[in-house]
Parts: C-alpha cells; sequence; structure tokens
C-alpha cells in the first residue's frame, strides 16, 4: 500500500492533471486499457464536479490492495453546499447545473465501488475504486 | 488554454484534437469552429479524436453540440479515429452520440462526406 498523492482541484487545469495523474497510476495498478480508460473518464467527471458544483477541492490517488489484487482508490472532495437528495442526484439526466447529469450515475458505472458522502452545507466526498481483473 | 487549430481542405474542415483538453478549450473550439463554418463556406466538419484517451461527458456533448450547430449551418460533421475503449466507456457512461455520424478513420470520413453531399447536392 503506498501513501497516494493529494492533488488540488482548483481550476480546469487542475482537472486535466488529476486525469494524467489516475492514467498513470491505473498503468501502475495494470489495469487493462479499457479499465484504465474507464477510471481515467470517471476521475474527470468528478474532478469537474467537484470543481463546478464544490467549488474546488481534492483529488487523492491511492494504489490499495486486497489480497493478490490491486486497485486504484480516488476520493474527491469538495466543501461546497453538499447534495440534498443524493438518491436524485444519482439519477441519470438529473442536473442543476446545466450539464447532462450523466458525472455522477455515470461514473458510478464505470468503477467497482462508489460511495457517496453529502449532507447541504457539509461539502461532498466521493469515493471510487476500480480493481485489475 | 491550448487551442485546437482548424485546417481547412476543399470546403472540409478538419480538426485533430492533439491535447489534453480542458473545458476551455472545448468551448473555445465550439466557437472557433462556428464561425470558421461560416467564414469558409464549409460543407463537411471532420474531427479527428485518434489522439484522444478519454471523452468524458463534458467532451461528448461538445461533439454532440458541434454536429448540431455545423447541421444548422448547412455543414455535415463527422467524428472519426474514437478508440475502441473510449466507444465501451461512453456506452457505459450513458452517451450514445445519437445525431453525430462517425467513421473509423479520416479516409472513411471523407469518403462519408462525398456520399452525403452526392445523396443530397
Amino acid at each position: 500500500m503506498t501513501g497516494g498523492s493529494e492533488l488540488p482541484i482548483a481550476s480546469n487545469a487542475d482537472v486535466v492533471l488529476v486525469r494524467q495523474q489516475v492514467r498513470s497510476a491505473a498503468l501502475e495498478v495494470g489495469l487493462s486499457l479499457v479499465d484504465q480508460t474507464k477510471v481515467v473518464t470517471a476521475a474527470s467527471e468528478l474532478a469537474r464536479n467537484a470543481l463546478v458544483y464544490g467549488g474546488g477541492g481534492m483529488a487523492r490517488v491511492e494504489i490499495v490492495e486486497n489480497g493478490p489484487r490491486k486497485g486504484l482508490k480516488l476520493v474527491f472532495s469538495d466543501e461546497g453546499p453538499g447534495i440534498a437528495d443524493v438518491e436524485q442526484a444519482l439519477t441519470d439526466g438529473w442536473t442543476t447545473g446545466g450539464g447532462l447529469g450523466l458525472g455522477l450515475s455515470g461514473s458510478r458505472r464505470l468503477v467497482d465501488e462508489f460511495d457517496l458522502v453529502s449532507a447541504p452545507s457539509k461539502g461532498t466526498t466521493v469515493t471510487v475504486t476500480k480493481w485489475a481483473r | 488554454m491550448e487551442r485546437v487549430p482548424i485546417l481547412k481542405l476543399g470546403d472540409i474542415l478538419i480538426i485533430s484534437i492533439q491535447i489534453d483538453l480542458e473545458d476551455q478549450s472545448v468551448l473555445a473550439l465550439q466557437e472557433d469552429l462556428a464561425e470558421a463554418v461560416v467564414a469558409h463556406s464549409a460543407r463537411g466538419v471532420i474531427i479527428d479524436i485518434t489522439a484522444v484517451e478519454i471523452v468524458d461527458s463534458f467532451i461528448g456533448r461538445m461533439l454532440a453540440t458541434i454536429a448540431a450547430m455545423s447541421r444548422m449551418l448547412d455543414a455535415q460533421t463527422v467524428v472519426v479515429g474514437m478508440r475502441p475503449a473510449v466507444a465501451i466507456t461512453l456506452v457505459e457512461l450513458g452517451l450514445s452520440l445519437g445525431g453525430v455520424r462517425t467513421a473509423l478513420n479520416l479516409e472513411k470520413g471523407v469518403a462519408l462526406l462525398d456520399h452525403v453531399r452526392g445523396a443530397t447536392p
């Protein structure tokens, strides 16, 4: 288990840096090309959410192990307004920001484990894990 | 912010995305392209995404927006060179890009535009 790295998400350029960092960690974990693409895409959606809806935040990239299996764990946190109705926010097509409403629901489909903790005025933390096959 | 260059070949505009796109570059490209379609009286737009490693919902929406916008300006859009892993990911994400024509590579994209224009002169 490595310590992982923390990246700020404060601008559009930071979202690109998060993607690049996740891509190199996904390679290190040994994810297949398709799984690399899925997890980088999910990271892009979640980092953008933290920026657009949370007013910026942090991304944590960590390599985890479960017995012989290696995985990539990503944590996106912001201290924004939070999500009042998490169930609704995870519905395809639901958005408050003029997007397509696929960011959260779509990223959940792209990873193996997905956890969202949020409360109004408490910010949002999304934790996702993708395991090597 | 980096800008994506727009190349002109006859009445076709070709855009080959070679950079890691940030959201501002995506929005700039949409605007630059609309202007270029009108300025050059272009009838076709080809967007080459061979070098693009991921298409998330923001970039996916750009492709759909460019296709719709060009259509209104009397030009047809073809997206070429999508990587298989990108296609798989897009479908799982929930974006099927219904209104966007695709071709496997630039050559087939040009042939598709010729065919479309031949059918509706």
